[in-house]
């Protein structure tokens, strides 16, 4: 094991295409590095930005979103809401004090196994190029980056807790 | 982490699948882990086995269901998309809903896409945890029960198409039959013999097609296009534009006299590939299903000049409308069949072979109609001046298809095409044939036989790739001649070999506007172009849109035994759809909390089916279940988070980041120790 920072990110995809090309990649016998974890969902279109800022904030030091090319959404037209909530949420991440590059929108149909291949192969290395991700969170940025904490300590209590 | 309820017992199953899962990922250190690893999240039982998807393995997952009252059950193997089915019925076997399994993909994408086994065994831990942590948050679900309306469209009035309408309509059931030309038949109505037996195409079709346009079950809507579909499966609203023919259908008997009558002569790029004429009134074949001519308005002297309407005088029946319009009806149709066909390769996209350059180099489909009987020489074999037979003749393989530059896949008919030709060639005219190949793909029932005869008849087969068709002559016995320029890989020469005729056996490609169908019928087409079937092995015929069926050439290149074969198949499909009278559906829906919703209305402009509605009594808007898709961007939306996604809620999601990145927090990697008192 080298001493070379090992970034992990979440990828979200849609349920029609990039999961499927993430099937393809696979069936095809496609390598990409193992540090991506990806999430089903069933368009890009239900990516609540919220999502995103769950993953950085416990522990993941990039996400990639995927969709449908526009024109192809299986939900007609609903990649073009994600793509909007995509060029809001970054100017978000910047706002916060998080490289906006940390997040990531790809379109991948789902023939396109060797293309998701070839982009989580360059974020990969793009974030890693980053560094880990410093959550300027309420632990007075210590972050979870180094290993030490687990989610639960820093992530944002939860609705029921903030309720009762 | 989020607070569990204490209650769930969840059982961790993790696949070998033999080796593809086991040669990268430690399944059973896998399972071990989630046992004790995962076992203050409610895991009570992990176990891995050599194929989950076996009998033995689905029994062994309902007997620890019945055994220890397990309430999760967590599925670490291939893709959802797979087996996720499978499971699931296991778990209702067991007494257990099957919405709350769950089937995480270790083997797409962990184990064939990574090689480090130790990473890839920690990568499989957190896909298991985040599985575990998700499957927390499950409901137990029922699927939505849709009517299946029993009428069936098929878009495509080729074989494939043909096929599938006469088997639906054979059974009692309606169809309505679009096709965009003014006759069905499709491409097989343009040939003369078939592969292998030499069976007159027209002999085989034409019975087909006259069964069609008579079938009582089968409404023919053809020079017509689909223009719109809405709905989901079981309950399609599709709308049909029907092009003005301007021929009254009710009045014309299909005499033929208009054709013979009309002054302006064309020539026919679609029917006859260019090598004939039609009338600007025409039906484009002798045999057409239907029978009624259309005017081809941009030709007509009438309709560009004003004055002529000769057919209109000469109508004895008084059939000529030239004030008809374009018409939009709308069917309702429970399931699709798509069966829309290819088009040729265009050969002018390869300049060195000179089509369109050199006058006596055709294309595979101006030779079909060449040697058409029924065609514009009357199944005379002759170059482009109309009467001379030609003493020798090249033949060109893979025009196209196998070819880096145009398309990389293999067509599938051109071998046995080519060999066709060969021989219709070889008997009607006697000349030397030879054939340039790169490789000989005879591959089904009789090809191989249909080779060796053709073999046995003296042709001539050169294995290489053709460089060049040119008439600049370099060497004696050349002049007048194409020559074609051709490495022999058997010889390992460069050969010039001078012909009377090119024949270019060209590949198959999808249809010019084969993405916008796919768009407007909400499927996918693979980087080809081909639409895209739901399993290319198991599931050929559908598609991943339920109730769209795909038959024929518009699936990928085929000959006419494939295409009757998968139209066939859809109809199968189709048929026990309409049988069972009723889909069940994935219970993947939005809902809204009446009591939470602000009526901000910010969802209603977000969903493209008009599933929102804003009851302004209320101020509260509600999802109609029926025309919501599920594709939860209202849920993502909804500031007040009012909107609840069923089988992907916030609370799921946002338990499987966790989950999944439950690993990170540990330190990473696989050795990792876990601390003593998380692991007890």
């Amino acid at each position: 094991m080298t001493d070379r920072f090992e970034p992990l990110i979440i990828g979200f995809t849609c349920n029609w295409c990039s999961y499927r090309a993430a099937d393809l990649a696979g069936t095809s016998r496609l390598k990409y590095p193992p540090n991506i974890r990806l999430i089903r969902l069933m368009c890009s279109g239900r990516l609540d930005p919220t999502f995103v800022l769950k993953a950085l904030s416990s522990g993941a030091d990039g996400v990639l979103i995927t969709g449908c090319h526009p024109g192809e959404c299986h939900y007609i037209e609903q990649n073009y809401k994600a793509l909007r909530r995509y060029l809001l949420l970054r100017r978000t991440l910047a706002q916060m004090g998080i490289e906006p590059e940390r997040v990531k929108l790809v379109w991948a149909s789902a023939a396109e196994g060797a293309r998701l291949a070839e982009e989580i192969i360059k974020m990969v290395e793009e974030i890693r190029a980053l560094g880990p991700l410093n959550w300027p969170a309420a632990d007075g940025g210590r972050g979870t980056g180094d290993g030490k904490y687990p989610a639960s300590v820093i992530h944002p209590p939860s609705e029921e807790e903030v309720t009762a | 982490m989020t607070e569990r309820n204490e209650q769930e017992r969840i059982g961790v199953y993790v696949c070998h699948c033999g080796t593809n899962i086991a040669g990268t990922v430690d399944v059973e250190d896998v399972a071990q882990w989630a046992a004790g690893r995962l076992k203050h999240r409610g895991v009570v039982v992990a176990r891995d086995y050599k194929f989950m998807c076996s009998s033995l393995g689905q029994e062994m997952i309902e007997k620890d269901i019945q055994e220890l009252g397990l309430t999760r059950v967590v599925v670490a193997a291939c893709s959802p998309h797979l087996h996720e089915q499978t499971f699931r019925t296991a778990c209702q076997r067991a007494g257990l809903n099957p919405y709350l399994c769950e089937l995480v993909s270790i083997r797409e994408q962990c184990s064939w896409v990574h090689t480090d086994r130790l990473a890839a065994t920690a990568k499989a831990k957190a896909i298991v945890s985040g599985g575990v942590e998700r499957v927390l948050y499950h409901e137990p679900l029922e699927p939505l029960r849709v009517p299946i309306h029993p009428a069936t469209l098929v878009v495509g009035g080729g074989i494939a198409g043909i096929q599938a309408a006469l088997e639906i309509a054979d059974s009692g059931f309606p169809v309505y039959l679009v096709e965009r030309e003014p006759s069905i038949g499709g491409h097989m109505a343009q040939f003369d013999k078939t592969f292998p037996t030499l069976d007159c195409a027209a002999c085989i079709l034409t019975p087909k097609m006259v069964s069609v346009g008579s079938h009582p079950n089968i409404t023919l809507l053809t020079w017509s296009e689909v223009t719109k579909v809405d709905g989901y499966v079981g309950n399609f609203t599709v709308t049909v534009r029907k092009k003005a023919r301007y021929v009254n259908t009710e009045l014309c008997t299909g005499c033929g006299v208009c054709q013979e009558k009309c002054p302006k002569k064309i020539v026919d790029e679609v029917f006859e590939a260019g090598l004939g004429y039609r009338k600007a009134i025409y039906t484009p074949f002798p045999q057409a299903v239907p029978k009624w001519p259309v005017i081809d308005r941009e030709n007509c002297t009438y309709f560009q000049k004003g004055t002529c309407k000769a057919c209109e005088k000469f109508c004895p029946t008084g059939a000529i409308d030239f004030n008809q319009e374009d018409e939009f009806i709308t069917l309702e149709v429970g399931n699709i069949i798509l069966a829309t066909g290819y088009d040729l390769f265009d050969p002018r996209r390869i300049p060195q072979f000179g089509y369109g350059r050199l006058a006596n180099v055709f294309t595979s489909l101006e030779f079909e109609r060449m040697s058409n009987s029924a065609g514009p020489t009357g199944g005379r074999i002759v170059l482009r001046d109309g009467v001379t037979e030609p003493k020798s003749v090249g033949i060109i393989h893979c025009v196209g298809s196998r070819d880096r530059n145009y398309n990389n896949y293999c067509s599938n008919i051109c071998c046995m095409q080519s060999l066709k030709f060969a021989h219709l060639v070889k008997e009607r005219t006697g000349a030397t044939v030879y054939n340039f190949y790169i490789d000989i793909r005879a591959g089904f029932k009789d090809y191989d036989e249909f080779y060796q005869r053709v073999l046995e008849e003296g042709i001539l087969l050169i294995r290489g790739r053709v460089a060049e068709v040119t008439d600049a002559v370099r060497l004696a016995g050349e002049e007048g001649k194409l020559i074609i320029q051709v490495e022999d890989t058997l010889i390992g020469q460069q050969r010039r070999i001078p012909v009377d005729m090119v024949i270019l056996s060209c590949g198959l490609e999808p249809r010019r506007d084969a993405k916008e169908v796919a768009k407007l019928f909400g499927i996918s087409c693979s980087a080809n172009g081909w639409f895209i079937e739901r399993h290319p092995k198991l599931d050929p015929v559908a598609t991943m849109t339920e109730g769209i069926f795909i038959a024929g050439a518009c699936q990928g290149p085929k000959d006419i035994p494939a295409s009757v074969a998968q139209g066939a198949a859809a109809a199968a499909r189709v048929l026990g759809r309409i049988q069972q009278r009723e889909i069940a559906m994935e219970p993947i829906r939005a809902s809204i909390n009446a009591d939470k919703c602000s009526g901000c209305r910010i969802c209603n402009n977000l969903c493209p089916f008009n599933a929102i509605t804003f009851h302004e009594d209320r101020m509260v808007s509600e999802i109609n279940p029926a025309l919501c898709q599920g594709c939860g961007t209202c849920v993502a939306a909804c500031p007040a988070g009012a909107i609840r996604g069923t089988a992907f809620s916030n609370e799921q999601v946002l338990a499987q980041i966790e989950g999944l990145l439950l690993l990170n927090v540990d330190g990473g990697r696989a050795e990792t120790v876990v601390p003593e008192a998380v692991a007890t």
